[in-house]
């Protein structure tokens, strides 16, 4: 591969092998800056992105599967998720609050953050592409109905839906509804069935986990 | 001044120059107060460098949506909430 493989009429430097975004060098020449003048140290930032990418939906997945069989538990969810999830054993990460919502037969809720990405990162991972895009971002509040149905949601009309702009310091995570069919199986059984998706209240949860 | 649930509350319409928390879509909106979370630090001057103080009360407000978007087509009932901070709300 040559260092400039592609044509067109105006000079430049190479770009580098991973074609970076411009925010990439940016981030880079901020990291070198703080490093230098001893406000961070390297492995602070290699230790927080560690962190970061070991969360996954897995924990969020079981505070949900222990609320559906545990009704005390699940108002102890509703009341403080950060308590609840240390009552696991999980780790809910430094300060955002996590408040958590729960879908009824009655009322839906879907998580947004139109001025950024906010989002539950230590209960539920690196939150997906999408969920930072541009056009999720703006829909999601001016036409949550539509982009339900994109994600395969079709809400009744006598359903309300309450989607949640999270714009501040709090961070916000669905209940989903327990499926029906789902009476004998275990906590773990019922853990598979709880998507990334549904925490985000983009999908629901079906009582088989999708081959 | 601070806010209780269930309250009536306009978010402020003003400009703002810089960073702040506030949404665009819903400046000069009404609502109701839906949850008075904690104080936090205030991210128009903490983005800056500041410490973020005094602390500023954060609250979760509901919007009915065919208030907040002239054209909306969901259903009646429909809700957007958002989290405001209180030097961002008023009395209505």
């Amino acid at each position: 591969m040559s260092d400039h493989d592609h044509e067109h009429d105006h000079p430049h430097d190479p770009i580098g092998d991973g074609d970076e975004p411009a925010s990439a060098t940016r981030v880079q020449a901020l990291e070198e800056l703080l490093v230098e003048k001893g406000v961070i140290r390297r492995e602070d930032v290699r230790e927080g992105i560690d962190w970061l990418v070991s969360r996954s939906p897995a924990d969020g997945a079981r505070l949900v599967a222990r609320a559906w069989i545990d009704p005390k538990f699940k108002e102890r969810l509703l009341a403080d998720a950060r308590a609840a999830a240390l009552e696991l054993g999980l780790d809910p990460g430094p300060s955002p609050v996590v408040v958590a919502f729960e879908n009824t037969h009655t009322v839906h809720h879907m998580v947004v953050c139109t001025l950024c990405s906010c989002y539950p990162r230590a209960l539920l991972g690196p939150p997906p592409d999408w969920y930072k895009s541009l056009p999720y971002r703006s829909r999601a509040v001016s036409d949550p109905r539509g982009v339900l149905t994109e994600f395969g949601v079709e809400l009744g009309k006598d359903v309300e839906l309450r989607v949640l702009d999270s714009t501040a310091d709090i961070r916000y995570l669905v209940i989903p509804r327990r499926p029906a069919g789902t009476e004998e199986m275990s906590e773990e059984e019922l853990a598979a069935l709880v998507t990334r998706d549904a925490m985000i209240g983009v999908a629901v949860p079906a009582a088989r986990a999708a081959a | 001044m601070s806010f209780r649930v269930g309250q009536r509350v306009r978010v402020a319409d003003r400009l703002h120059e810089g960073h702040h928390r506030t949404p665009i879509y819903l400046k000069g909106k009404t609502g109701f107060v839906e949850l008075a979370h904690a104080a936090f630090t205030n991210p128009e001057t903490r983005a800056y460098g500041a410490e973020g103080l005094p602390e500023q009360q954060l609250y979760l407000v509901g919007f009915a949506q065919n208030e907040v978007w002239i054209d909306y087509s969901g259903d009646r009932g429909d809700r957007v909430y958002a989290d405001v901070f209180e030097h961002w709300l008023e009395e209505a």
